[in-house]
């Protein structure tokens, strides 16, 4: 997809705060000098093409309460695609990247109460047989890019 | 089921905002009255929890989420730093000032597998841009970091982003 000017002010207009409002993206529109609709048609657009993964509100796992911390296991290669797809499996699991790196998969756990965390561990540990680092942020010190596109 | 308020507040009519939005906010001109009439509470209900979830930081921001890989940020890697334990908030905090830095926390290391404390995601549009902005914070941290690796992503095995279930937290 190419973008144009007004696709990049969007972009860059819409990663600060999005306002809550009856009609935010009328409010939105103005600022911008586009009409409502053509800012809701190049959303949607922006959407499918993937430029944006999302759009909408971003929830913080650890202030609603729930549990939330990073995972590496260091996987055999030939054990990859198996360990891959018992990981995956769970819906607890958000994320998971492979790295080049003895450590070679990563992974964030969520979950709605703290006390899933240790148990999912745990059983992956068990139908893997592969230890599982718990790496869980013990202080954040930033979180968030604008990308200036 | 019981009371479903937990320690942050959040109870059964948030946890229905929730779901209906972590997918994303409707495309429609009302969005909050879109949402409102899904989970039957009204627009103005609907508008004063989310912004009560962005007081108390459930909700981090409302806004876009770039793909960074779609807009030639192909270069991420996740710098990972080994310094002193006493060092890691001034040292975080000086990472976190960087444009370029998407993320920095503090983690505990796992002697003797893993030696690193201290993560930063940092973003440039290939590799070799990764690596230079690396090495311009090791030049910052000066002898403060005693080691530091890249580790670059080479496949993504699921991004589904936060999911919750109206089940989980239940049983």
């Amino acid at each position: 997809m190419t973008m144009d000017e007004i696709d990049r002010t969007i972009l860059n207009r819409l990663q600060t705060a999005f306002p809550v409002c009856d009609r935010p993206y009328a409010k939105v529109a103005a600022d911008m000098g586009i009409g409502e609709e053509e800012l809701l048609q190049r959303l949607q657009c922006m959407l499918e093409e993937g430029v944006l993964s999302r759009f909408g509100p971003l929830f913080n796992a650890s202030a609603m309460g729930g549990g939330l911390t990073l995972c590496a296991m260091a996987v055999p290669p030939e054990q990859f695609e198996t360990v891959a797809r018992e990981v995956n499996s769970y819906p607890e699991v958000a994320h998971n990247y492979e790295r080049d790196h003895e450590f070679n998969m990563w992974f964030v756990l969520a979950t709605e109460i703290p006390q899933r965390i240790d148990e999912v561990l745990a059983e992956i540990e068990q139908k893997t047989g592969i230890a599982v680092y718990n790496m869980p942020k013990e202080e954040e010190f930033f979180v968030g890019l604008r990308f200036d596109v | 089921m019981g009371s479903d308020a937990n320690a942050h507040g959040l109870d059964a009519l948030d946890r229905r905002i929730v779901l209906a939005t972590q997918e994303g906010l409707p495309l429609v001109s009302e969005p909050y009255r879109h949402i409102a009439e899904q989970i039957g509470a009204s627009e103005d209900e609907v508008m004063r929890r989310m912004r009560r979830m962005l007081e108390n930081g459930v909700i981090r921001r409302i806004g876009a989420v770039p793909n960074h890989y779609a807009l030639g940020f192909r270069g991420n890697g996740m710098s990972v730093w080994d310094v002193p334990d006493e060092e890691v908030r001034r040292c975080g905090r000086l990472i976190g000032e960087l444009d370029f830095v998407s993320h920095a926390y503090h983690r505990p290391r796992h002697l003797p597998a893993w030696r690193y404390n201290l993560f930063a995601m940092v973003h440039g549009r290939n590799r070799a841009e990764v690596e230079e902005k690396v090495a311009y914070i090791a030049e910052m941290l000066a002898e403060t970091q005693r080691a530091h690796e890249i580790l670059f992503s080479t496949r993504i095995l699921k991004k589904t982003g936060l999911r919750f279930t109206s089940r989980q937290g239940n049983g």
